[in-house]
């Protein structure tokens, strides 16, 4: 595809030999559109970092080709480029002010003087610290901190932005304003943007798309919405959020959950035998005992105010967590002890792969 | 209760002036008392045979750059100082540039091991400091000397036919000195460096820097402290160097201490030494000033 900003084409990294070598990135491949807010997501040690540093160039892949508005850039250094980073320490310069951190990328470039100090400005105000310009770096906040590393790393207008976990060091509520502030950014500035973390929440709520790692090899690639409806896999739609993972047998296309009745899940007519059901705590309803597709006995029920979650046992042993939506009274009816029936809302039980 | 914890912080703070008093006093007359007979004397009349006669006279200080002929009485500008001057200067800049050139690199290195291999590297450097100056000075004479370590070797292997004149040369001072004072430039620029956060490397990379720009642009301004710091001890002591010019230059490449004590054993001309000494703090205490003001302006402004 032509307006693909970025592409990584069948890479692989070993780190370290023999005995001690590491696989970070197992033959992974993704390209990724002009404009797009990307976001890489896993937990610690799938290779996230080690990802973006071979987009940035600061590694080099074992095997495999990065390229860059289809040209391939495997073997050019950090500096030949068009990729800035905003990294996670920020790394900001402490001997320069935030208007000369945020000039020295242009600078490094070569730009004339008017047109460094013009972008630096249109910059500052861009990440509103227009007021702050003369000063140490020293002397700003962690979030505005945060801000100079954004401004610095945009400034010399990068054909891809990579962020690496950019605001795990802010606290909840600046957090959250910086979420805004990052999408306006990129909205306003029309950069790619890829984007690293391991907060779900924060990749659910941001992105365009969303990269699901785990030990070096990307477990499924689409937009929030597809990945938390349709996981692909176990590893994949328990990383994000809660779900429920239901034995049950599949033939001819239809699915039966194990102590239970059919499910509207469906399997290609090619598979067969014992398969995983999973669904979402949301999306189960509990009814009187008899009713909907899977019998259960209530154990728990935790209020959490908006939620409540109730906890509940399987004829086999195996648990289920329910999550329901609390009632004007706060009290929804039900206890411990209870024997019920669950059902599931329409489409919500998806089979996962293997 | 404000007032009594007051009471008690003054107390106790009086109780500690109190307390170092004596070593106070002991410091004061020990520290100001000597330099205070050196400004006396700087004012006074040689004697005859060394010492000073009781009398005011600022021959001392304009000897420093004048001679009164003895047969005329004419004053002229005494080159012979000058050029002791001029060598103590340029001496102590060329070591300070060359320590700096060599113990850059070598701070680098040390502050870039993996930590527990940091120590053995920091004492391998601090090694000379074992032995005394003047013996580890008569080594290096021993080496380079016309009949000398080095010499004998270049000899034996062919490659030079006739003995290289190092000793007694400004050069010789210059090796000398550069090997004495090195420690002390690769130690704070190592505590700076080992400061330096080495993520900054990869920030200048990606925006575009060289590598020679990441030096000049970064490295550089942020360990500044530590240079400052390196060259300042260089230099000072350079400048006051005693030993290394007096065993590796000989009796004529004289520099400043050579030639202050000069003035106070043969010379015969106390008040010309003193005066010398004085001006020798003088020049030093402004190096170290601007080392602070420095040093303060960098802190406060982060
Ligand atoms: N320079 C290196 N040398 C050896 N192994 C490395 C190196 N860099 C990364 N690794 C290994 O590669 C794997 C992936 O590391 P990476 O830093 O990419 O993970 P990550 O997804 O960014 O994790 P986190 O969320 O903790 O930052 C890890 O097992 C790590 O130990
Ligand atoms: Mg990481």
């Amino acid at each position: 595809m032509p307006n693909d900003a970025i592409e990584a084409r069948n890479i692989s990294k070993i780190f370290g030999q023999g005995e001690a070598a590491v696989r970070a990135l197992d033959n992974v491949s993704v390209s990724i559109s002009q404009g797009e807010f990307f976001t890489l997501l896993g937990p610690s040690g799938c290779g996230k970092t080690t990802l973006l540093r071979m987009i940035a160039g600061f590694e080099s892949p074992t095997s495999g080709q990065i390229l860059l508005d289809g040209a391939d850039v495997t073997e050019l250094p950090p500096n030949k480029r068009p990729v800035n980073t905003v990294f996670q320490s920020y790394a900001l310069f402490p001997h320069l002010t935030v208007a000369q951190n945020v000039a020295f990328g242009l600078q490094m470039l070569g730009k004339p003087r008017a047109e460094v100090a013009e972008t630096t400005d249109r910059m500052l105000a861009l990440v509103k610290l227009d007021q702050m310009a003369g000063r140490k770096t020293s002397q700003l906040s962690g979030g505005q901190q945060q801000r100079v590393a954004l401004a610095r790393a945009l400034a010399p207008a990068p054909r891809v932005l990579l962020l690496d976990e950019p605001l795990s060091a802010l606290d909840l509520k600046l957090r959250k304003e910086m979420q805004i502030e990052l999408k306006r950014l990129q909205h306003e500035t029309g950069i790619t943007f890829i984007f690293v973390t391991h907060d779900q929440e924060e990749a659910l709520t941001m992105s365009d798309r969303i990269a699901v790692m785990s030990a070096g090899k990307i477990q499924q690639i689409g937009a929030p919405r597809d990945i938390y409806t349709r996981p692909v896999n176990r590893f994949v739609a328990g990383f994000i959020g809660e779900t429920n993972f239901l034995a049950a047998e599949a033939a001819n296309g239809r699915v039966t959950l194990k102590g239970g009745g059919p499910t509207d899940a469906t399997v290609e007519s090619g598979r067969s035998g014992a398969v995983t059901v999973a669904i979402r705590p949301e999306q189960v309803r509990i009814g009187a005992p008899g009713e909907g597709s899977l019998p259960a006995t209530l154990r728990d029920l935790v209020y959490f105010g908006t939620d409540t979650h109730c906890y509940l046992t399987l004829a086999d042993g195996s648990e289920v967590v329910v999550r329901l939506q609390s009632p004007a009274s706060g009290d929804v009816g039900l206890e411990p002890g209870a024997e019920v029936g669950l059902s599931f809302a329409p489409g919500a039980a998806q089979v996962l792969g293997d | 209760m404000a007032n009594l914890e007051d009471r008690q912080d003054a107390r106790s703070a009086r109780n500690g002036w109190l307390l170092s008093t004596p070593a106070l006093v002991l410091l004061a007359l020990a520290a100001v008392g000597p330099l205070f007979i050196m400004l006396v004397y700087s004012f006074l009349v040689p004697g005859k045979y060394g010492n000073v006669e009781w009398g005011f006279s600022t021959d001392g200080w304009t000897g420093i750059l004048f001679s009164r002929d003895i047969f005329d009485d004419t004053v002229k500008l005494a080159d012979a100082h000058l050029t002791i001057f001029w060598r103590s200067i340029k001496l102590s800049l060329l070591t300070t540039i060359f320590t700096f050139a060599v113990g850059f690199p070598t701070a680098w290195f040390i502050a870039t091991r993996p930590p527990r291999a940091r120590p053995f590297w920091l004492f391998l450097i601090t090694i000379p400091f074992w032995t005394n100056l003047l013996i580890r000075t008569y080594a290096i004479n021993e080496v380079i000397r016309i009949e000398g370590l080095m010499n004998t070797i270049l000899l034996k292997l062919g490659l030079i036919t006739e003995p290289l004149r190092i000793i007694y040369t400004d050069f010789a001072v210059f090796i000398g000195m550069t090997y004495v004072y090195l420690p002390l430039m690769v130690l704070p620029m190592f505590a700076a460096i080992d400061r330096f956060d080495m993520r900054l490397l990869e920030a200048g990379y990606d925006l575009y820097a060289t590598r020679w720009q990441i030096l000049r642009r970064i490295i550089l301004p942020v360990v500044k402290p530590g240079i400052i710091a390196g060259s300042i001890l260089v230099f000072v002591p350079s400048l006051g160097a005693y030993v290394t010019p007096r065993v590796l230059g000989g009796g004529k490449q004289m520099m400043i201490s050579n030639f202050i004590e000069l003035q106070f054993g043969q010379g015969r001309n106390w008040p010309l030494g003193a005066a010398l000494s004085m001006l020798l703090l003088v020049v030093v205490t402004i190096a170290l000033l601007i080392y602070v003001r420095y040093a303060n302006r960098e802190t406060s402004h982060g």
